[in-house]
């Protein structure tokens, strides 16, 4: 850490120590509830809490029983060998893989339909003429803004009575909707920095608009898009309010199936969900930063 | 010279250069607007509208004009506080054999109760003895059930035969809108929804505050030390962000529950007995520590970027000019952060007060939202003017601090990691 300069004085000393262990108290408030899901998922105990055995690091007091029960629970015949017709079984009849499927397929789905819509619209929102902006710009956010419940209840009424309720489209198109904030405000911000005078040079050397779009523009806030995907793709991931109302238990997700999970039986199942889901958001954690620092050296921003 | 000035500009094709500009400039402002509207149509029509059909709703229910075609017009002449003609009782009659064998009878007694409770059944029975009832057909209702020659019974079937109607926002506000009095107060009993609004609003904002007093140190640590290590200390920031909603809350679960971390921590160290460990969870302190845990980042990011602005020399400068330590931070660094503790505490509370996830696992009793009404009445009761009337009073307070958001902050300098 940076040397104090001689001249402080011991009250101002204290108080720099103390300081900086208040705020060593805020980041372990913000940490630490995720990193204690961890230790408890490899409780043999089906409880919530650390038992004695765990605290005196029994090995004993520790398994993977609950890593394997998120395969097994739903199955037809968890206690059949390891082969092909195992995996199938769980593949097709186990609950949470049904749920980790239909995350996967609906986030994916979503982040594609708001992510392309979206750029688009950024790249025209960013745009000089563009008129009305300010308002377009404030429909464009608001998914964010309003309450999920008010969302999610308009949509399960007009839903229904398009005949979209209870299926992969309407959860899809929910989803996509509440992604579309996040891919507009991460492209725009992307968009600031970018130098118009490049698409003029490319169109004075004969590029038409599309070629210059994707050759010049589009390498350039990929990163953007990249990391609006990111953003767009979890939000979809973690989102149960919509799923609540508009899915029927075939469109059941991972957070759907967690909350099932909380409210009717709880069991550490959720926890060893849970630690993968945090292993989950590390890995995007690290691609984004990743993403946020080559866009900065592509647009030459060097950090001071 | 003169005669250059006089001709006006022309482009290569003889149009005057004016007017080519104009078409070139509108054909480029329909390219922007060609590039947005997809997604605009697309909010619109499966976000926008959807929301506003909802809204509708709260003013709007033609169930009971609907399924009694006979007896609407009759209600609508009669006066409310008169006694009910027998022409009336007869039309009545008629429409309840109708519902009754078109099985919609359910839904006109759901409809009557939400205005007068406990008329569910008058309904319902009566009509199942609707094929029997001979005239005169006031005092076959009255001896069937007394409850027909009651005036308030009939107010509220002219309340209900109403379809455009301010009732479910009366109702939200605990009034009762009636024929006679106009909007009058409810019992002190049914006096839930005004209670349940101040809570929400006192529950998002003591997570505005203690977001704000554990995100400002951090965000200033995090501005004013070196970027390699801020950089490792925004991580910490940064995951809880990215971390599963449910994930956060069921780990408070785990954390706050009796058995849980913190009360086995308290009993370890002789703070508490171990029959009387403290209820941290399943009430308002449990709904309070989650939010805010989970809206922190929403509150240090802001704050954030906003104090990495400030140059250090502001404060260098109150010191050398005699200000002690803690009047240069309160006179020269505070005001210089209101920026970012204004976007962060509206953030934060704009999406306080819509949380319905964390109160319905968290919450209990005493720790619920208004959110969650509007769910139960969604889900459960299945009233869903009601619904919609508690969502559009909420929708309305949410959109007046994101139009103040927007005025101040500006959604443009929205920033998210």
């Amino acid at each position: 850490m940076a040397q104090l300069p001689p001249y402080t004085t011991t009250g101002e000393r204290i108080w720099h120590y103390t300081f900086r262990f208040i705020c060593g108290l805020i980041f372990l408030f913000l940490i630490l509830p995720i990193l204690i899901v961890l230790p408890l998922s490899f409780n043999v105990e089906p409880y919530f809490s650390f038992t004695p055995g765990m605290l005196a690091f029994d090995p004993d007091a520790f398994s993977l029983r609950w890593y394997k029960d998120i395969f097994r629970n739903g199955m037809q015949a968890p206690d059949a060998p390891l082969d092909w017709a195992w995996m199938s079984d769980t593949w097709n009849n186990s609950q949470w893989m049904r749920a980790i499927r239909n995350s996967f397929f609906i986030g994916i789905c979503a982040t594609l339909l708001s992510t392309s819509l979206g750029t688009v619209a950024a790249i025209g929102l960013s745009r000089s003429e563009m008129p009305h902006r300010r308002l377009i710009m404030s429909i464009l956010i608001s998914p964010m803004i309003v309450p999920l419940v008010i969302t999610a209840a308009g949509m399960f009424f007009f839903y229904s009575k398009v005949h979209l309720s209870q299926t992969y489209l309407g959860v899809i198109m929910a989803h996509a909707v509440l992604g579309t904030p996040f891919v507009i405000i991460t492209v725009t911000a992307t968009l600031v920095g970018f130098d118009k005078s490049l698409v003029r040079a490319s169109n004075s050397l004969g590029a038409g608009p599309i070629e210059t779009f994707f050759k010049i523009q589009m390498p350039l806030i990929v990163p953007g898009v990249i990391s609006g995907g990111l953003f767009a793709f979890i939000t979809s991931f973690d989102e149960v309010v919509a799923v609540l109302f508009l899915a029927s238990p075939e469109q059941r997700t991972i957070p759907r199936q967690m909350w099932s999970g909380i409210r009717e039986q709880i069991s550490p199942t959720i926890l060893a969900v849970a630690t993968l889901l945090v292993l989950l958001s590390i890995v995007l954690l690290t691609v984004i930063e990743l993403l946020r620092r080559r866009s900065e050296r592509l647009r030459g921003i060097t950090r001071t | 010279m003169s005669e250059i000035s006089t001709t006006p500009l022309t482009a290569a094709d003889g149009t005057p250069l004016k007017k080519k500009l104009a078409q070139a400039m509108f054909r480029s402002r329909v390219r922007a607007v060609g590039l947005v509207l997809p997604l605009l149509g697309f909010v619109l029509a499966s976000f926008v509208f959807p929301i506003l059909a909802l809204m509708w709703q709260g003013v709007y229910n033609d169930t009971f004009e609907r399924l009694m075609p006979n007896l609407t017009e009759e209600l609508r002449i009669w006066d409310g506080v008169s006694e009910p003609t027998e022409e009336m009782y007869a039309l009545l009659v008629l429409d309840l054999k109708q519902n009754r064998a078109d099985r919609t009878i359910g839904k006109v007694a759901s409809r009557v109760n939400q205005e007068l409770s406990g008329t569910r059944s008058l309904f319902t029975s009566t009509a199942r003895k609707a094929e029997k009832i001979e005239p005169p057909y006031r005092e076959s209702l009255v001896k069937i059930k007394k409850k027909w020659g009651k005036l308030e019974v009939w107010q509220a079937m002219k309340l209900t035969n109403e379809s455009l109607t301010p009732g479910y926002y009366a109702t939200s506000l605990d009034k009762r809108y009636t024929v006679d009095q106009g909007f009058i107060e409810r019992d002190k009993k049914r006096q839930i929804y005004t209670k349940l609004f101040i809570r929400t609003l006192f529950i998002s904002g003591s997570v505005m505050f203690l977001c704000l007093l554990l995100g400002y140190p951090v965000a200033y640590l995090l501005a004013t030390l070196p970027l390699k290590y801020s950089n490792l200390l925004m991580i910490m920031v940064l995951l809880p962000f990215w971390t599963s909603l449910l994930v956060r809350t069921t780990a408070w679960i785990a954390i706050l529950q009796s058995q849980g971390v913190v009360n086995d921590l308290l009993v370890w160290v002789g703070i508490t007995a171990d029959d009387s460990r403290f209820s941290l969870i399943y009430n308002m302190t449990g709904t309070i520590i989650a939010m805010t845990h989970i809206l922190l980042p929403f509150m240090i990011l802001p704050l954030y970027s906003v104090m990495k602005t400030i140059p250090p020399s502001y404060m260098r400068a109150a010191r050398s000019l005699g200000a002690t330590p803690t009047l240069a931070f309160i006179r020269v660094y505070m005001p210089q952060t209101v920026p970012g503790i204004g976007a962060g505490g509206l953030l934060v509370f704009i999406l306080a007060i819509g949380y319905y996830i964390t109160p319905a696992l968290v919450g209990g009793q005493d720790g619920q939202l208004i959110s969650n009404m509007i769910a139960y009445h969604m889900q459960k009761s299945l009233n869903w003017s009601l619904a919609a009337a508690l969502g559009g009073i909420l929708l309305g307070g949410v959109l007046v601090l994101y139009w103040a958001y927007d005025r101040i902050i500006g959604i443009d300098n929205m920033k998210l990691g």
